[in-house]
């Protein structure tokens, strides 16, 4: 990610960084499970089954596709010249699995980091658009973003390409900073979770005429709540893997970027804890899973580079935040996101990659995250409207009103995920 | 009118990339305001999406 950065990593960094990605699924795990917990009862299964769906969707697709596209540093790439400034912006390697293989070992890597965030990208829209997404549109949305948006933009970030060039380029500190995916996985699955809702629309029921939105709250807070914890082992094998493959940390930093993510979600927990308890006299549980997992994804950019306070501190703002904002969204702006994945996922990931701008000592350092925040607002949002509008016209998104109503467990699985159980009559759907 | 919204957005982006190529490494004091100027036409765009999106939302409740 800087230009300085040692060509190879020494044999037991490389060694380590096999070993966490190894546990990086758990955070992909944690997540399923919050997604689950934070839909109906009646919609759980085909949750679970469409994120186990989408994990393999997007590995074969960006196998297929999106490695090539996402490319390595120093691998072959489209560049073109602007203003006497080279602009790398796609990687230009062989498709269809033909370049995987024969990469060196440290890009094979990288790309096996860029697999699981890609993985976890495509949850978040999947958890936003729950009881209402169909199975094969969750997979056709995990695909266009595996195929063709994470690759584009991993590319920018992580391999060389033009957002990572700018402190060469234009003298902006180390340019783009996003050692975790704040940007990669998170701000671009928060915006992918804006624009799924905003082209599906609300749940059934959700928003009534003349009155206020009615409340659907999940229906497991224990799958809430052990996601949330779950999350937490994932999210430290991401943070110190890519501390040590984009950043090159060295073994000494290690613990100080554990212990950042830990104080960042702990504070965001606190924070939303107390917001929550003040706002509706008891502790909401779901808010404060948002506001945990908030905390985690500012962590995601900052964690390798602050010190101690200034991750508790990041943490504890992403916290109060996440709160107010999920229900700004849903009552202010009528937006229906049951996993509140926009506010948690684009909002915190934001947060965590300006506050790192903010921190930093290096001049021009808040500049190139200014221009990496532009991008992804300016030009990845609009790019993934156009995309999933398209995609709608293609595979419907939403599934029939008959599906809404008796549940997508029934409707597109023809079984329930708590057989002996009795489902409640839903009267907002009738 | 989400659709508008959506189009002003790139516009944002696109100021903020020019805000690179104009101003020289020495004029970070307009880099900055170029960029933030981008950042509010960006901003900009969003709210006039939102906008759009609930008045959608208001036409189907009714």
């Amino acid at each position: 990610m800087t230009p300085n950065l040692p060509p190879v990593l020494s044999d037991p960094a490389f060694a380590l960084v096999l070993v966490l990605l190894a546990l990086a699924p758990l955070a992909i795990a944690g997540v399923a499970l919050i997604n689950t917990g934070l839909g109906r009862s009646r919609s759980a299964a085909q949750s679970l089954l469409g994120s186990l769906a989408i994990v393999a969707v997007t590995t074969i697709v960006f196998a297929l596709v999106g490695a090539t596209l996402a490319g390595t540093t120093g691998a072959t790439s489209h560049v073109f010249h602007l203003a006497g400034k080279p602009w790398n912006w796609l990687g230009a390697g062989p498709l269809f699995l033909s370049g995987l293989g024969s990469e060196p070992a440290q890009a094979q890597l990288g790309l096996l980091f860029e697999f699981l965030a890609v993985a976890l990208a495509a949850l978040i829209p999947w958890g936003s658009g729950a009881d209402r997404l169909r199975l094969t549109a969750g997979c056709a949305v995990a695909a266009v973003l595996a195929a063709v948006v994470f690759p584009v933009l991993a590319h920018w970030v992580w391999a060389g390409g033009w957002l990572s060039q700018l402190g060469v380029s234009f003298s902006l500190g180390s340019g783009f900073l996003d050692p975790t995916g704040a940007a990669t996985i998170h701000v671009l699955g928060g915006l992918s979770a804006l624009a799924v809702v905003w082209i599906a629309g609300p749940r059934k029921g959700k928003f009534p005429q003349g009155g206020f939105a009615t409340a659907m709250p999940g229906h497991n807070a224990v799958y809430i709540l052990f996601g949330s914890l779950v999350a937490l082992a994932g999210w430290l094998a991401f943070n110190l893997a890519g501390a040590i493959l984009w950043l090159r940390a060295p073994f000494a930093a290690l613990p100080v970027t554990a212990v950042n993510t830990l104080l960042s979600a702990s504070g965001a927990l606190a924070a939303a804890f107390v917001v929550t308890r003040f706002r509706f006299g008891k502790p909401d549980a779901s808010l404060c899973a948002n506001g945990w997992l908030a905390g985690l994804v500012s962590s995601s950019a900052t964690a390798a580079i602050v010190s101690p306070l200034q991750a508790l501190v990041i943490g504890i703002v992403a916290g109060v935040t996440t709160p107010l904002l999920v229900e700004v969204l849903e009552l202010a702006l009528s937006i229906d996101d049951p996993s509140g994945g926009i506010t948690v996922h684009a909002a915190g990931g934001l947060w965590g990659l300006i506050a790192s701008g903010i921190i930093s000592a290096q001049s021009g350092q808040l500049i190139a995250q200014l221009v990496g925040v532009a991008t992804l607002l300016g030009l990845i949002l609009p790019l993934l409207y156009l995309l999933f509008w398209l995609l709608n016209r293609v595979i419907p998104l939403r599934v029939d009103p008959d599906g809404e109503r008796i549940g997508m467990d029934l409707h597109e699985l023809g079984g329930g995920a708590y057989p002996e159980f009795v489902i409640h009559r839903d009267d907002s759907s009738r | 009118m989400k659709l508008a919204g959506l189009l002003v957005m790139p516009a944002g982006f696109f100021i903020a990339i020019a805000a690179l190529v104009l101003f020289p490494v020495s004029n970070q004091a307009a880099r900055v305001g170029f960029i933030l100027c981008g950042l509010a036409v960006e901003g900009l765009g969003l709210a006039v999406a939102i906008r759009g999106h609930m008045e959608g939302q208001g036409k189907s409740r009714s």
